[in-house]
């Protein structure tokens, strides 16, 4: 199915959740939040959350700013 | 590392240590507040905020990169600095009160420096967006702290929606023009009844010791710590020019006269 993750159109294998997503992007344990279609996914509902065909995924973290 | 001078008497380090920054019932020692954006390489990062000797910085929210190795996140916990979350890049409230959810849930703070700018080019504050923007983040039980323009009414509506303090610019961000108009910083310092954080615009540490002077409560500034030649020794000197600063402010300068004024007796 089709996923746009942080912008880019990916094929994932249907039942991948949002833990699955994150994982496959950074090891990184703290510091990342997620948004699926805008709305922010809590962190403890990362791997009960399934993404869906045409989701707009975002994945973000703190980086150098301001 | 630290240079702090060893000829201080007590009243002077118990004036310095009692005197705590306190924004919405959060203290903090050091009123240096540190941005992380320019820096060459995490490591030169890293000993500038320690030189810096700052308990907050600001970071940004962007997407993962999956090819980037270190992380500023690391850095800040690794040294007990709290970390900032800003919405630098966001152009309108929607905009910047989606990034400040997000930051709350990565960063695990509910603090928010909030920028909501009107164009790229200027990079100045959109008043009209900011505000509204603040009302809805202190609604949703966020502590803001709005990166504003050097207008006291403009700090004065933010304070008023509930804002934990005032961050006027100096001058546009990164610009190193020091602080354009003091005047209006002092109205916004005269009239306000929450810290007051000189954030943008500062080059050299004499701008940071004006705006403490001026009566500011900190100082936020990243430029011109990161992308000075030796951004660990601007670091330290930052950290002494907000020390000064604040000294003399609190020490109450002499008023300004046009003669001169003998400092030595009259002879005889």
């Amino acid at each position: 199915m089709d996923v746009i993750v942080n912008g880019e159109r990916r094929d994932l294998a249907p039942g991948t959740t949002v833990a699955d997503l994150v994982r496959s992007l950074t090891d990184a344990t703290g510091g990342v939040a997620v948004a699926v279609n805008d709305e922010v996914v809590p962190k403890a509902a990362w791997s009960g959350t399934p993404v869906s065909a045409e989701d707009r995924v975002d994945v973000l973290t703190a980086v150098q700013g301001g | 590392m630290t240079t702090t001078p060893t000829t201080d008497g007590p009243a002077v380090s118990a004036a310095v240590e009692h005197d705590r920054l306190v924004i919405a019932g959060e203290e903090f020692g050091s009123r240096l507040i540190m941005g992380t954006g320019g820096a060459p390489s995490l490591q030169v990062l890293e000993e500038a905020l320690l030189a810096s000797g700052t308990e907050m910085t600001t970071v940004a929210m962007r997407r993962v990169d999956p090819t980037s190795t270190g992380s500023v996140w690391d850095v800040l916990r690794r040294n007990r600095i709290r970390a900032l979350p800003n919405t630098a890049g966001c152009f309108t409230a929607t905009d910047a009160v989606r990034t400040a959810r997000l930051a709350r849930e990565a960063l695990e703070t509910n603090w928010v420096k909030l920028e909501v700018v009107a164009d790229e080019h200027t990079l100045l504050p959109d008043p009209v967006e900011l505000l509204d923007a603040a009302e809805r983040l202190v609604d949703e039980g966020f502590v803001v702290l709005p990166y504003t323009n050097d207008d006291p009414v403009l700090a004065r509506r933010l304070e008023q929606v509930g804002c934990a303090a005032v961050m006027p610019l100096g001058a546009p961000i990164g610009s190193g023009l020091g602080i354009r108009n003091p005047h209006n910083i002092e109205l916004i310092v005269e009239q306000a009844g929450v810290p007051v954080i000189l954030d943008a615009g500062i080059g050299t540490a004499s701008e940071a010791a004006s705006a403490m002077e001026l009566g500011c409560d900190a100082v936020l500034l990243a430029t011109a710590v990161t992308r000075a030649q030796e951004p660990v020794l601007m670091a330290s000197a930052m950290r002494d020019a907000v020390t000064a600063g604040r000294l003399a402010r609190r020490a109450g300068r002499i008023p300004v006269r046009r003669y001169a004024h003998a400092s030595s007796p009259a002879v005889d």
